[in-house]
């Protein structure tokens, strides 16, 4: 399915692009961020810019354009908008954590210990053992 | 109603997903609910229980409140990457205590403070209730206990708990 | 004057992600440590797939929606493979 560019009407237009270059720009000064900031922990927010507005905006873009395209609505690029706010959450935790773990098996300084469980079962446990 | 879908939610969330991606037909509809019902149903074997929404309402307004505060603190990290070193800004660890234990609930809450640029969600302690995370521009540890807690917290415990 | 409008726009909107995407190169082949390269990765594949959706509004055709969908998915498990290669790959248990 190809459209033309001339059935766009210029107020969708002039809104898709804004979107579009709002999305772009965003993802630009995370990149930015990525390549710039000193620590892996600072680092760990630049690419939420990306996958927050970023992906957002050129979502939004992509959608008023091809719903003024088609001349009804589009709405599957919404999906990856979804997705992408999802999938974020647990890549960067994952990370994160194993960020941490790795930090703490080198003693690197400036790491928050680890917090000790208290669970009463646990406790338990290591009384019968002594 | 609950034999058929264990999980409306997903349910409901797949069949839109199916007709997003293939089209809005009533063919595709009803192979749509025909899919739903069928991995809804074989989602079962796993054995977590569906979350349960107590108000609707309160969704709409965690929402706005999210939307809002992504846009802000968008803008507010893409400011403080641009100025460089000319900006003092301390980031730092602060562990957090959580009420929540909803396994739906915290997975909201990840999301709400991962898809909000200047918190990082690092580790969570079931035990102890208590939420490692990261912040990009700390000024104040009791500022950002108070707003998780006030802004994103209260309204969980209404929507889940 | 609306075709304008949108070439120009998607032209800049295409340059700053491939800017975006050199710098995550940039980071990825710098490191320091290996979570440095894996994050980097995981903003090199976010800013490929928001190329993907420029690219589709450019040609007007959604097929580029899709590949975008795919480049999501695949980099999402990568990474979260990667990451936990990162907490168990180094210890012997």
């Amino acid at each position: 399915m190809s459209v033309a560019y001339a059935e766009v009407p210029l107020w969708a237009a002039i809104l898709s692009a804004a979107f579009i270059l709002l999305g772009a720009t965003l993802a630009l000064i995370g990149a930015f961020g990525l390549a710039r900031l000193g620590s892996f922990y600072d680092r760990i927010h630049a690419p939420t810019l990306a996958t927050s507005w970023g992906a957002g905006g050129m979502v939004m873009g992509s959608m008023i354009f091809f719903t003024a395209a088609a001349a009804r609505p589009v709405i599957h690029e919404i999906l990856i908008g979804v997705f992408v706010t999802v999938t974020t959450p647990v890549t960067l935790m994952m990370l994160g954590r194993a960020a941490i773990y790795r930090d703490r098996s080198d003693n690197n300084p400036g790491i928050p210990p680890i917090v000790k469980s208290d669970r009463p079962s646990e406790t338990d446990e290591n009384r019968a053992d002594a | 109603m609950r034999a058929i879908l264990p999980y409306p939610l997903l349910a409901a969330g797949l069949a839109f997903m199916w007709l997003a991606l293939s089209g809005f037909t009533p063919g595709h509809a009803i192979l749509a609910v025909l899919v739903a019902i069928g991995a809804s149903n074989a989602l079962r074997a796993l054995g977590e229980a569906s979350p349960r929404i107590r108000r609707f309402a309160a969704i709409t307004e965690l929402f706005g409140i999210v939307l809002y505060d992504i846009v802000r603190s968008n803008f507010a990290v893409a400011r403080i990457i641009l100025s460089g070193k000319r900006y003092q800004r301390n980031s730092g660890f602060i562990l957090v205590p959580i009420r929540l234990t909803n396994p739906s609930a915290l997975a909201v809450l990840s999301i709400v403070l991962t898809s909000t640029p200047g918190t990082a969600w690092l580790d969570y302690n079931s035990a102890r209730g208590t939420l490692l995370i990261h912040v990009f521009d700390l000024v104040d540890e009791a500022t950002w206990i108070d707003l998780i807690a006030n802004r994103y917290e209260r309204l969980l415990l209404e929507i889940f708990e | 004057m609306n075709v304008l409008i949108m070439q120009v726009a998607l032209f800049v909107a295409q340059s700053f992600l491939a800017i975006a995407m050199l710098f995550c190169t940039y980071r990825m082949a710098v490191g320091p440590r290996a979570q440095d390269r894996v994050l980097a990765l995981d903003g090199l594949y976010v800013c490929a797939m928001l190329q993907l959706l420029a690219f589709g509004v450019r040609t007007g055709n959604t097929l580029y929606f899709e590949a975008a969908l795919i480049i999501g998915m695949l980099g999402f498990v990568a990474t979260v493979a990667l990451a936990k290669f990162l907490m168990r790959g180094e210890v012997i248990e």
